[in-house]
């Protein structure tokens, strides 16, 4: 199973910061072992963020995100205590889930 | 001819470029933009990841004893206690007659509490480039080291045993040999000292010291990889192309007892960040 997300969510002002920081291998599939065999390809190619049960982020990345990637977001319109949901799935079809509430 | 001076005059005029470029890079320091990088970093440190693992390994029961470290390993401060172990240790203990530094001891208790093999870890104690995972043994001195985050250095340097490791940690890196024939102090033994743009810090001052143990274990974002100030001695003999001590050994306790034991007084900021 994927590990645990660990995500940061604070209200400074009118402006919410969210931090979140993944830990994924994001293998490129263009690396080679010690043996010269390529190590296939492992990254995770969508994300969404819900905040207060609104979807604010809905993305894709790809491979040129580094392994363990953090990710930082700013949004207005958050309240203290709103749930912060991450999600992601890879393209191994692995998926996780975290929450947080905004403090 | 013709052809000469021209090739001449653009030289100079290339030898000017590349002068003034220097003189405007000197003016600023060359740091300053990765330290603002970092302190960025360090707000969303990767390194949490592996604490994260490192804490559950500490409190699963495991190995063909079947128990937990944290209901049978003494860091020095109580069995299973891990707040302020790790700017504690190098330290003496009694059971294993030995200074052992933080990775040294885990090794000993998975080995002497949970029956684990100490070759089985010594096989692949550190993380490398291809690894997806470091080894548990890293995630378990990640765990251990963030349980002293913002806390001082203070190594029991009263007790003769550990006062004994620190001196003998002092000779070796005054200790010139290996085909370059130069010791750690060589680079390390006095201030303001650079290898390119690297600052080296002056290991025999306070301030130096701590600048030599801060941030390990610490995740490279090189790689990706989580290592352990185990593994960064280790490199240094490397570097000094010497043969590298095996794993968990006295010289590197001995080491790591000389810079923490400067280190004393100190803020240690817990699992760090490098570049």
């Amino acid at each position: 199973m994927a590990d645990p997300m660990k995500i940061r969510a604070q209200l400074k002002g009118d402006v919410t910061e969210i931090r979140v920081l993944m830990g994924h291998a994001m293998e490129t599939g263009q690396r080679k072992d010690a043996a010269g065999a390529t190590v296939p390809a492992h990254f995770i190619q969508s994300m969404t963020v819900d905040v207060g049960g609104k979807r604010v982020v809905d993305g894709q990345i790809g491979t040129s995100v580094s392994r363990n990637p953090v990710f930082g977001f700013k949004m207005k319109g958050a309240k203290v205590g709103d749930k912060v949901v991450v999600s992601w799935v890879d393209n191994k079809g692995d998926k996780r889930s975290d929450e947080a509430a905004v403090a | 001819m013709n052809i000469a001076s021209s090739g001449l005059r653009l030289l100079s005029c290339t030898a000017a470029l590349a002068l003034s470029l220097s003189v405007a890079a000197q003016t600023k320091d060359p740091n300053a933009e990765f330290e603002k990088f970092r302190a960025e970093m360090e707000e969303s440190n990767p390194a949490e990841l592996f604490e994260v693992k490192g804490e559950e390994l500490w409190k699963a029961r495991r190995g063909p004893k079947n128990v937990s470290l944290a209901e049978s390993c003494d860091l020095g401060q109580g069995v299973g206690k891990v707040e302020a172990a790790y700017v504690k240790m190098p330290r003496y203990f009694a059971d294993a007659d030995a200074v052992m530094d933080a990775e040294r001891r885990i090794v000993w208790c998975m080995v002497e509490k949970q029956g684990f093999k100490f070759d089985d870890i010594a096989k692949k104690p550190f993380q490398g480039g291809n690894d997806n995972n470091a080894p548990e043994i890293t995630n378990l001195v990640t765990y251990v080291a963030s349980g002293s985050r913002n806390m001082k250095f203070d190594i029991p340097l009263g007790d003769p045993k550990v006062r004994d490791a620190f001196e003998t940690g002092k000779a070796m890196a005054a200790y010139r040999a290996g085909p370059y024939d130069f010791s750690c102090n060589t680079c390390h033994g006095v201030d303001g000292k650079r290898i390119r743009m690297q600052n080296l810090p002056n290991l025999a001052t306070p301030e130096g010291a701590i600048k030599g143990v801060q941030g390990w274990p610490g995740y490279r974002m090189t790689g990706g990889v989580m290592l352990t100030s185990q593994w960064r001695m280790n490199d240094c003999f490397r570097q000094q192309r010497f043969p590298e001590p095996k794993y968990a050994s006295q010289t590197i306790t001995n080491l790591l007892t000389y810079m923490s034991g400067n280190s004393n007084g100190q803020m240690y900021k817990g699992p760090g960040i490098k570049r």
